[in-house]
């Protein structure tokens, strides 16, 4: 029956798989015969109904909007961010041929840390004659600072990928290889996650080799690499939220339970590296950094390098922190290399060489190469030392730009190599309802794992475009796979544990809170409470503009565009009397024009920076509310019309209700928390004064005092006490000093003494100058008489400009106090 | 000859700097013409932590991070080096030129490809075929190593005008280049472009030069400065030092303190500071010939 289905669909889909006779087909063999390795997910898929694939593919797009999975597209018009691209049709191995490559993998990673520990040591390669000089002197990756410099236990690689082709004659090879800072691992991850939860029968179906072992391996080999004998830290380096890979270091900090740092965040005291948190220097043990090799130190390294940590090379010399890879790992990822790892591997390891690399020649000459020259068929140049440069396929050059390129070889023979273009295997990728053939490039992963290295089972497995393309890339478009490796026998359930009889080490709960993470969510609750009384404030405008409005409506908008004109949002020439078409327009346009500071898509803008640079310290579910505030809000970059915009702020103003009873509900009391809610008590009291402010400067007429209740979240507690009576006094006393009142300015005072009360401090008993200037505050307001404020606008402004003021004192005093930013300069 | 060198460097912030940290490479090398007699270091404020190490160029290397808050910072070494004659290599016999380069790209280990460290691109001076082309003139087929490159020593002198004003310790050796002035440093960046153009190794060397009153005229203490070089690797010589700012071998009154592949490995004080204004700096350079040798 199974089977009879499986003909069937698959004869369906496969009517567009006609891969080029020239290459390797990953699915077919050469008498058509589907492979072993992929006959288990094609009878899968076959059992699956009608309309199956399409649901699929919406729920795995979701899946990927919600978890934000992004990469970062150089001057690409979508700007920050690109969405990550991910076929649901994954990429099959088989278990016997997995394992070989495992071998050969595992011995390439032993080989290149060889290299690195001889050359960053006795350079006995050189003396030798094995490697020639020029490769060291010539390459930027040999970086002198780090020379002598002995990392634990002669560990240079901690994680190394490795791109894998795979030739028309079924052979594997190596592309490159990445040593410094590789990526990838997290994304191979985040297509597993979403993978198996699109396709939960076929992936249990499959036996599907898992990949959390991979990960808990490389946990604790960096831990255990750690020279201390307490609780070991270990701390993720990004280079920051700018970074096109940002999205993976958010994602593996969490996953692997280490601390996301940026280098400012890191300071180096006495040989010794420390994490800057709120209560003070923590030592650092273990750096898994993300930063590439010369960005890492600007005191050693790169003294233009504001992403690193001063210092850093002379702590790891002095063997106080671990940086993993080692700085100077990036030697090794010199294509100039390649050519001489079979003899390397020889010496070095007594061993011949596995897994061949991609036929490569150094142009620089004489070596133990494969003989190619520029005028080789299917001959592509590349930097012999990596670099940005795409690869040059010489053949398609036109003569003349081929003489430029000859020209260009014969002075700088040093920089180039030319390396033999791999005819790329195909594999089944969908499109709409049909597979098609697709170039593919396989990136594996190999961790230190206890004295050796382990290979995470599976990879990125990404795809060009077209058939034709020849480079793949996701700077380059295309998209990306999840790789099964699949099992011969049972799927053993990964367990974090160790076997029996070894000590478990309990992980302590993540107290540390670097400054900047603080920083960042003061500034997130800030920015929410700024939205939401932005959004609740247009809300007010907007809902009176309709043709039904009464009277008071009427009379009511004129005093809200009164507030908005003298709070700077509308143009003056709507400060007369209301011209109800040209203000729509200039309403929308606070919704979503985006040159404007201020508006409602400028403020998601911010949300957004903000949320992805304390991606690490937010729940799952508070992401997704980011997510989906950023679809809601954005409306795709289109205009609104007018009549759809209340829609758009109710869902808003939802959104962030949900966000505030995430914050409510499920974040731990910590630090963390705490700078949130500080930030948003803060923004809360400063809008709820500058509205104020607003409304007396446009007259404070009765007409404002129920849009100002209506945007205070407060209609409902006003009327049932004095039923529809609109008096200054009465809606001063609920909104500035009734303490119940959860959106009143005497509400946020008391939070906030309460957040101040458990802040560190630097002397225990000495209150803090924003302790101080909190109670001032309150003490203010306490003896301020309503009747008075009530009839005389000119004290009611004095107590408002004073509390303003109080406000802007306690924020930059908590800048100065917690987040005081290191900035780096260089003399 | 001996000289008795103090080289004072005074930052001053006009805002607290909470954290410094800063190399310092000023204490001269032990060479076949010259010995360092003594050498201080004196540092203020008391640094938190000071290490010395010898870099990859066989230099000394001071490291020294200020932790508490502080608003200058002060390095004073002082060093009593004598120096003895070199001998300078006949130039007609030495190698032609292109066999240096040919030698240098040689399969192998040797004396040629250790020189190799400084014939490519570093950070402050990459290899340009202008430039390349422009000294060619002075490297026609066979010359003598030496006896071309005093040649490009004389035409620098000749060609580029001493302008202290004219550039900056990062100015890029295209722009002198093409302005055709600059000061020591910009000088021997220029000419390791060109030399590392043709192929030759070439390294950069940071030191002090014995400044001579003008006739009738007193020594000024304090008035000289730092000086810059470049030294060129001469199969069968070994290192020979050229001073194209004067169009001189360098001699009794060269005092060699560091060598690298440019200005960027060697700079004398360099340092990131946490913290946020501007800085004033004061360097004086006092280079005394003493009695005594």
């Amino acid at each position: 029956m199974g089977s009879v289905e499986f003909a069937k669909s698959a004869a369906g889909w496969l009517q567009g798989y006609h891969p080029p006779a020239q290459g390797f087909d990953e699915l077919r063999d050469p008498s058509g015969r589907i492979r072993r390795a992929w006959v288990p997910l094609l009878e899968q898929l076959g059992r699956q109904e009608a309309g199956g694939l399409a649901r699929r593919r919406d729920s795995a797009r979701r899946l990927l909007r919600e978890h934000g999975v992004t990469y970062h597209v150089y001057g690409s018009d979508e700007g920050f961010e690109r969405p990550w691209s991910l076929d649901l049709m994954p990429f099959c191995l088989s278990a016997e041929e997995w394992a070989r490559l495992e071998t050969g993998l595992i011995q390439r990673t032993r080989l290149l840390n060889a290299v690195l520990a001889d050359v960053y040591g006795p350079q006995t390669l050189l003396r030798e004659g094995l490697l020639p000089a020029a490769l060291v002197h010539a390459n930027p990756g040999f970086l002198r600072a780090c020379h002598d410099l002995r990392p634990a236990n002669g560990r240079f690689l901690y994680v190394h990928a490795v791109d894998l082709a795979r030739g028309p004659d079924g052979r594997w090879c190596v592309l490159a290889d990445r040593t410094q800072a590789p990526s990838g691992a997290g994304y191979a991850l985040e297509n597993r996650i979403i993978v198996s939860r699109v396709l939960p029968q076929e992936f249990r179906e499959c036996r599907v080799a898992r990949l959390a072992g991979f990960f808990a391996g490389l946990r604790d080999s960096l831990r255990d690499a750690a020279r201390t004998t307490g609780t070991p830290n270990v701390v993720l380096l990004t280079p920051g939220p700018y970074n096109e890979t940002y999205f993976e270091h958010a994602y593996l900090a969490r996953y692997l339970g280490f601390p996301l740092v940026e280098g400012g965040d890191l300071t180096v005291r006495g040989r010794r590296v420390f994490l800057k948190t709120l209560e003070g220097l923590h030592p650092v043990d273990v750096i898994l950094r993300r930063a590439d090799d010369t960005f890492c130190d600007p005191l050693e390294l790169r003294p233009d390098s504001f992403l690193g940590v001063p210092g850093l090379v002379d702590a790891a010399r002095a063997g106080h922190v671990v940086v993993a890879n080692a700085l100077g790992a990036g030697l090794v990822e010199a294509p100039a290399l390649l050519s001489f790892l079979p003899a390397l591997s020889r010496r070095l390891l007594g061993e011949e060489l596995l897994l061949p690399s991609a036929p490569t020649s150094w142009c620089h000459g004489p070596g133990d190469d494969a003989g190619l020259s520029i005028g080789s068929a299917g001959a592509v140049l590349k930097r012999a030392f990596g670099g940005s440069m795409e690869p040059v396929f010489f053949g398609a050059l036109s003569v003349a730009d081929q003489a430029l390129w000859r020209e260009r070889l014969r002075k700088d023979a040093v920089g180039y190599v030319v390396q033999q273009q791999v005819g790329l295997s195909m594999a089944p990728a969908w499109e709409g309802e049909v597979l098609v053939p697709r170039p593919v490039v396989l990136r594996a992963f190999v961790a230190s794992a206890g004295e050796g290295y382990v290979v995470m089972p599976g990879g990125l497995t990404r795809f060009s475009p077209s058939l034709k393309s020849p480079v793949v890339s996701a700077q380059q478009g295309g998209g990306s796979k999840d790789t099964w490796v699949l099992t011969d026998g049972p799927v053993e359930p990964v367990t974090l544990l160790k076997p029996g009889g070894q000590v478990i080490r309990l992980d302590r709960a993540p107290a540390d809170v670097p400054s900047r993470v603080a920083d960042n969510l003061y500034w997130l609750g800030r920015y929410a409470e700024r939205l939401e009384h932005q959004v609740r404030l247009l809300r007010a405008a907007v809902n009176r503009l309709g043709g039904e409005s009464t009277h008071d409506g009427q009379a009511e908008l004129t005093a809200l565009v009164q507030m908005m004109v003298s709070l700077g949002q509308l143009p003056d020439r709507f400060g007369g009397e209301v011209n109800g078409v040209g203000l729509g327009e200039a309403l929308v346009a606070l919704v979503h024009q985006s040159q404007r500071t201020g508006n409602v898509r400028d403020m998601l803008g911010r949300l957004r920076f903000l949320t992805t640079a304390v991606r690490d310290r937010l729940s799952n579910d508070t992401w997704r509310i980011f997510q989906r505030m950023q679809v809601d809000g954005h409306l795709a970059g289109q205009r609104p019309a007018l009549e759809e915009v209340p829609a758009v702020l109710n869902t808003l103003i939802v959104d962030l209700a949900a966000f505030s009873g995430m914050e409510l509900e499920n974040m731990t009391r910590g630090h963390a928390w705490r700078f949130l809610d500080i930030g948003r008590r803060i923004e809360r009291s400063t809008g709820l004064l500058n509205f104020w402010r607003a409304a007396l400067a446009s007259g404070a007429t009765t007409d404002v005092l129920a849009p100002m209740l209506e945007i205070a979240d407060s209609v409902m507690t006003y009327r049932r006490r004095y039923f529809e009576q609109m008096h200054l006094g009465t809606v001063l006393d609920l909104l500035l000093i009734e303490e119940t009142n959860p959106r009143s300015l005497a509400f946020q005072l008391e939070s906030l003494q309460d957040h101040m009360d458990f802040l560190p401090v630097e002397r225990e008993g000495v209150e803090s100058p924003e302790q101080r200037e909190v109670m001032g505050l309150s003490e203010a307001l306490q003896a301020a008489d309503i009747s008075v404020l009530a009839g005389s606008p000119e004290e009611l402004d004095a107590l408002l400009v004073r509390l303003g003021a109080g406000l802007v004192r306690i924020s930059d005093r908590l800048t100065h106090h917690y987040f005081s930013h290191a900035v780096l300069r260089a003399s | 000859m001996r000289y008795r060198i103090t080289h004072q460097t005074h930052y001053v912030y006009d805002r607290d700097v909470s954290v410094s940290h800063h190399v310092v490479q000023l204490c001269p090398r032990d060479l076949p013409s010259q010995r360092c007699l003594t050498h201080d270091l004196c540092v203020r404020p008391e640094p938190a932590t000071r290490t010395e190490r010898i870099d990859y160029f066989g230099n000394r290397a001071v490291l020294v991070t200020l932790e508490t808050a502080h608003r200058e910072f002060e390095v004073i070494a002082g060093s009593l080096v004598e120096i003895v004659p070199r001998l300078a290599p006949a130039e007609g016999l030495t190698t032609p030129w292109e066999e240096v380069a040919a030698r240098c790209d040689a399969p192998g280990w040797g004396d040629a490809a250790a020189a190799g460290e400084y014939r490519f691109d570093s950070p402050m001076v990459r290899r340009q075929a202008a430039i390349g082309a422009w000294a060619k003139a002075s490297f026609p087929t066979g010359r003598p190593l030496l006896e071309a490159i005093t040649a490009l020593n004389t035409r620098i002198h000749r060609e580029f005008t001493f302008d202290a004003r004219a550039t900056s310790v990062s100015t890029p050796v295209e722009e002198v280049f093409a302005h055709r002035r600059g000061v020591c440093q910009d000088f021997a960046h220029l000419m390791l472009a060109a030399l590392r153009t043709l192929g030759l190794p070439a390294r950069y060397v940071s030191g002090y030069l014995e400044t001579l009153p003008p006739p009738g005229r007193t020594r000024l203490v304090g008035a000289d400065a730092s000086h810059a070089w470049v030294s060129v690797w001469c199969p069968g010589a070994g290192w020979v030092d050229f001073d194209p700012t004067n169009d001189v071998l360098a001699g009794l009154r060269h005092i060699t303190v560091a060598w690298g592949r440019d200005f960027g490995d060697i700079s004398p004080v360099r340092g990131v500071l946490v913290g946020s204004g501007h800085h004033s700096l004061r360097v004086s350079v006092d280079v005394e010939p003493v009695a005594g040798s």
